[in-house]
């Protein structure tokens, strides 16, 4: 399979590997589209079944910050192939692929879906709005770079003026929202809340 | 569990009877509560549970769901509530006649649980004003029921003091802990 896909793009496909049985090709986002096509309609490839589409955010990628993978399965050849490509700059910038609608449909909701959550847009796709998070919602949040704790309600908060009463919460929901596995209680000193950075470990 | 009968009828072997208005009123909406069910998420399980025979809520006297938020008395909020259906929450509640009584159903609907995020509200609280917190994920149906009875004994005796029913045990202490630092103690 990726040697035929070798063969069709050359040296556009920049890394090629079978770990585990998972045949997986990077390509380069110039020849997305037409790789997507030559997959399809290709007789002994014939990949008819659209699985799934989303991004992964590298913020340390230098050649592309956002890989988007691709995963396409044939219900005739009964096989399976990872497509990847590497699109954006370290700002998240430029992050422009060509939709792959006009080749699988069902890639529709799932290319608005990585439209919304990393900001990946989708030249030539028919609708790209969000289809999770609100029209109001600012940025993309599962981008490495949103804050953990930001959030955007579309209602204001209740204040304690306008309530006339202490809005406090009660037992058991004080403290860490009735969690005893929430986040504060994991990060120990020296953590800084919502980096990951679980500080120094277990000791 | 508190006592939820009150002797509203005084001095009705006699033949006559005399109460007071509000009294009589507590108890006639206590036993007639017509329930709005805001079901978004997995707790939606736990009260079907709850309003189908096995547990059937209908014996307090809870049971007509009302799918217009005008004409119902209690709002269940069971589930998650998402920032995207802020607004729409917001608006039911504002929807609802008074007297009106919100239950929070579920530790999502209480604080927003584990989904300390971008997407979800923590907690019902921050937007419209609740009477009674349930805390479970799911609640169990007993705790639902005493939940119930709550916002019964809170519409009889006419209080709107913010209560929650009492865990009968802290799942916290069942944890496995792991990755605490700070409470090892070196052997």
């Amino acid at each position: 399979m990726l040697e035929k896909l070798q063969a069709k793009l050359g040296d556009k496909v920049l890394e090629t590997h079978s770990h585990v049985g998972d045949d997986t090709a990077l390509v380069a986002p110039a020849v997305w589209h037409e790789a997507c096509l030559f997959l399809r309609d290709d007789s002994a490839l014939d990949f008819d079944l659209f699985v799934d589409l989303c991004a992964v955010d590298y913020p340390q990628h230098t050649d592309g910050r956002f890989e988007v993978v691709l995963h396409l399965y044939s219900t005739t050849k009964r096989h399976r192939i990872r497509l990847k490509t590497r699109v954006g700059d370290e700002e998240g910038e430029h992050a422009d692929l060509d939709s792959v609608v006009d080749v699988w449909s069902g890639a529709n909701w799932f290319e608005r879906e990585t439209f919304d959550m990393m900001g990946v847009i989708f030249r030539g796709h028919p609708d790209l709005r969000r289809i999770l998070m609100y029209p109001e919602f600012q940025g993309h949040p599962l981008r490495k770079d949103y804050p953990a704790q930001l959030t955007q309600p579309l209602v204001a908060y209740r204040t304690e003026e306008d309530a006339g009463m202490i809005l406090d919460k009660i037992a058991p929901f004080g403290g860490d929202e009735g969690m005893a596995f929430g986040r504060k209680w994991f990060d120990p000193p020296g953590a800084s809340p919502g980096t990951g950075n679980k500080g120094g470990g277990a000791s | 569990m508190t006592a939820t009968t009150t002797k509203v009828l005084e001095g009705s072997e006699q033949g006559f009877a005399t109460t007071k208005l509000d009294s009589l009123l507590g108890w006639a909406r206590k036993y007639s509560l017509f329930n709005y069910p805001f079901v978004t998420a997995c707790c939606g399980m736990e009260f079907m549970a709850v309003s189908s025979p096995r547990y059937d809520f209908a014996r307090f006297g809870a049971e007509a769901p009302r799918f217009s938020p005008r004409q119902s008395d209690l709002l269940w909020v069971v589930g998650t509530i998402s920032q995207r259906q802020a607004p729409i929450l917001r608006r039911i509640y504002e929807q609802m006649m008074e007297p009106r009584w919100v239950m929070a159903f579920g530790t999502c609907a209480s604080c927003g649980g584990f989904y300390d995020n971008y997407t979800t509200v923590p907690g019902l609280d921050k937007i419209i004003p609740c009477d009674v917190y349930v805390p479970g994920c799911p609640p169990r149906p007993e705790a639902v029921f005493d939940g119930l009875l709550l916002i019964q004994d809170k519409i009889a005796s006419g209080v709107r003091k913010v209560s929650v029913v009492k865990p009968r045990q802290d799942p916290a202490t069942d944890l496995v802990q792991i990755n605490t630092p700070k409470k090892r103690t070196k052997p």
